[in-house]
């Protein structure tokens, strides 16, 4: 077992760590008490991580990514999950990886602009009646001579009033299985524009403030044969076999926060004083800020070889689902703790805290709940005893 | 014209620096190192230089410890070419001088005939501020200090220098030393996909013996000590008690 760091990931945690202070920092509080991130603040910020090479750097180096490996690419996330979410996903934007499953034609239309940050993509699966259930989806597509044609409502799609496009998961019929009738799923490109597919405005919601959904309405809108992502009926494989990652994504950008949230709290501890000494001297805290340190690095330490199998093409579901869960359960007991150490100050916003607290909530919710993950670490507990 | 650029690993500026129990000098033990940020500077000068076609190669230099190389490679990822590391000492408590740096840069020189030497002014752990002068004196080369403009033009170099209360601006004759200052440049990131292209740059690893060297300590510590802790301040009532406060007390009106 090996866990140093390579010269090159050490640099890439450099860069990563630079910039999100540098670039990102200064502009959080605004964000946060506006709720708001102005495009010229975007395009400002986007230049600069394009020029340092951040931008789109989850992409392979052919289409002018960075080319990293799983682990490295963890370890950019976490530097950029410090910051504020809005402002590193947007202005430091990571492209689907499902946009790298489309044909040549396909990636020039979508992939490339958003590699280049002219525009962003948004995913379209979750539904007012469908959420972890995504088989329950009502929203569907039908052939009309070389078209499809799209009706229903998606809704919590995140960044769909800046993404140009949407790939849209919808259901094309039924097939029947050992297990009973299952929905087949395609996925389409929709231009923002296309007749029949308007962008409403979402909810506001208590978490990453700045970070807008929307609710997607498909109208009897057309599409033609060549927006299909993957082959009809084959969205669900297309998604599993290129979003394999993304909950190492989200574990990893709740380790950054997480490790922040700490470094503020240990800080804050040694200097802060009470009854004549530093409040770190004092067992209640420091014993906290024990128990953080030792949660953070289990969670890191899942995290990083759950990555490490991902390359080797041996992680399991279950791997992924623990490296998720423990990272966004560590999230929330840092950043309440580390509030909590801090007293009255942990809620004022002149200190990231707040938001770190109210940011964590989410984490434990989106791209799979807690539940969903332990059901999936269980199921593959009992299927190996044939259960 | 190739450009030298020596570097140094240093505590990172951002770390809080803790004075060892015996005094005997800064606790380096675990804790972050990086690249000196005058070096930086002069590094990204250099770049930008070869940028313009006014340099063709970038070649940086390390003296120290074999972790030095993590200096020297992220160097190579801000865009230099090729490094050299000259491992002097196994301790990351022990620094390497002034004088022993200068003359193995000298040798360096010697070896690699730049036509400009571009330094930090100083390293943020010892602030010695010497190792470019020695140099050039060493050399016997020009040398102007505390740059932070640089323009060259054929075999002279305009050098405008940060001097107390103003700036100067000289004239030197070329090949010259450069240490630069604070406000040369901004030195930009190393970007992803220089970083993973840094990796095939060559790197060669000498020693002082290699260029016939001493590096033994010429000074001794004799006592390292925590800057005095701030005093606690006071409120005042009324502007009339400040001003009165700052004429009879602190003296300073």
């Amino acid at each position: 077992m090996q866990f140093g760091l390579s010269d090159e990931q050490r640099m890439i945690i450099d860069t990563t760590r630079a910039f999100v202070e540098v670039e990102l920092y200064p502009h959080e509080l605004a964000v946060e008490r506006s709720g708001h991130l102005p495009l010229d603040l975007i395009r400002d910020i986007q230049q600069k991580a394009i020029a340092a090479g951040l931008y789109a750097a989850n992409m392979p180096a052919e289409v002018g990514g960075a080319g990293l490996d799983t682990l490295s690419w963890l370890l950019y996330e976490r530097e950029l999950g410090r910051a504020n979410y809005a402002l590193h996903w947007t202005c430091v934007a990571r492209p689907s990886n499902i946009l790298l499953a489309g044909t040549p034609e396909q990636r020039d239309r979508y992939l490339m602009p958003c590699i280049r940050g002219e525009t962003w993509d948004c995913l379209a699966m979750t539904e007012p009646g469908a959420g972890s259930d995504l088989r329950g989806m009502k929203a569907s597509a039908r052939q009309d001579g070389g078209d499809w044609v799209l009706n229903g409502t998606k809704h919590f799609i995140s960044h769909a009033d800046l993404a140009g496009f949407t790939i849209a998961f919808m259901a094309t019929g039924e097939e029947d299985t050992p297990r009973g009738p299952k929905k087949k799923i395609t996925a389409f490109f929709v231009d923002k524009g296309t007749k029949g597919f308007t962008v409403r405005d979402g909810y506001r919601n208590v978490s990453h403030r700045g970070y807008t959904n929307a609710v997607l309405e498909f109208d009897d809108c057309r599409v033609p044969a060549a927006n299909v992502l993957g082959e009809p009926h084959k969205g669900f494989e297309v998604a599993n076999t290129w979003l394999g990652a993304t909950r190492l994504q989200v574990a990893a950008t709740c380790l950054g926060r997480a490790d922040r949230a700490l470094q503020l709290a240990i800080s804050y501890a040694a200097e802060r004083r009470q009854f004549g000494q530093s409040i770190g001297k004092f067992q209640g805290v420091s014993f906290k800020l024990a128990d953080m340190a030792m949660e953070l690095k289990a969670a890191e330490l899942l995290t990083w070889e759950a990555a490490w199998k991902f390359d080797q093409g041996t992680v399991s579901e279950a791997d992924m689902s623990m490296a998720k869960l423990k990272a966004s359960e560590v999230l929330a007991m840092i950043a309440d703790e580390a509030i909590q150490i801090h007293g009255g100050m942990g809620l004022m916003d002149e200190l990231p805290l707040e938001r770190i607290w109210r940011d964590a909530r989410v984490e434990r919710i989106w791209e799979g709940t807690s539940e969903i993950q332990r059901h999936i670490i269980s199921r593959e507990l009992l299927r190996a005893q044939g259960g | 014209m190739k450009v030298l650029v020596p570097v140094k690993r240093v505590i990172d500026y951002n770390v809080k620096v803790r004075v060892k129990a015996d005094g005997s000098g800064v606790d380096l033990a675990n804790v972050k190192m990086s690249m000196n940020p005058f070096d930086e500077i002069a590094v990204e000068e250099a770049i930008r230089l070869k940028e313009k076609g006014v340099a063709t190669e970038v070649v940086v230099v390390s003296i120290g410890v074999k972790q030095s190389q993590e200096t020297l490679r992220t160097a190579l990822a801000m865009g230099a070419d090729r490094a050299i590391l000259i491992e002097a000492t196994d301790s990351v408590q022990t620094d390497i001088e002034p004088l022993a740096v200068a003359k193995l840069l000298a040798a360096v020189v010697k070896e690699e005939a730049p036509g400009l030497v571009l330094c930090g002014k100083q390293a943020i752990d010892n602030d010695m501020n010497a190792t470019g002068q020695m140099l050039s004196a060493l050399l016997g080369w020009s040398q102007a200090t505390f740059a932070s403009e640089l323009v060259i033009d054929g075999d002279t170099a305009k050098v405008t220098r940060e001097v107390d209360g103003g700036l100067q601006t000289i004239s030197v004759k070329m090949p010259t030393i450069v240490t630069v200052d604070l406000r040369l440049n901004e030195p930009r990131y190393a970007s992803l996909p220089n970083i993973m292209k840094a990796k095939a740059k060559p790197l060669a690893a000498k020693t002082p013996a290699d260029y016939g060297v001493d590096v033994a300590p010429r000074l001794s510590v004799l006592k390292t000590v925590e800057p005095a802790g701030r005093k606690a301040g006071i409120k005042v009532g009324s502007v009339d008690e400040l001003i009165a406060k700052l004429k009879d007390e602190a003296g300073v009106i």
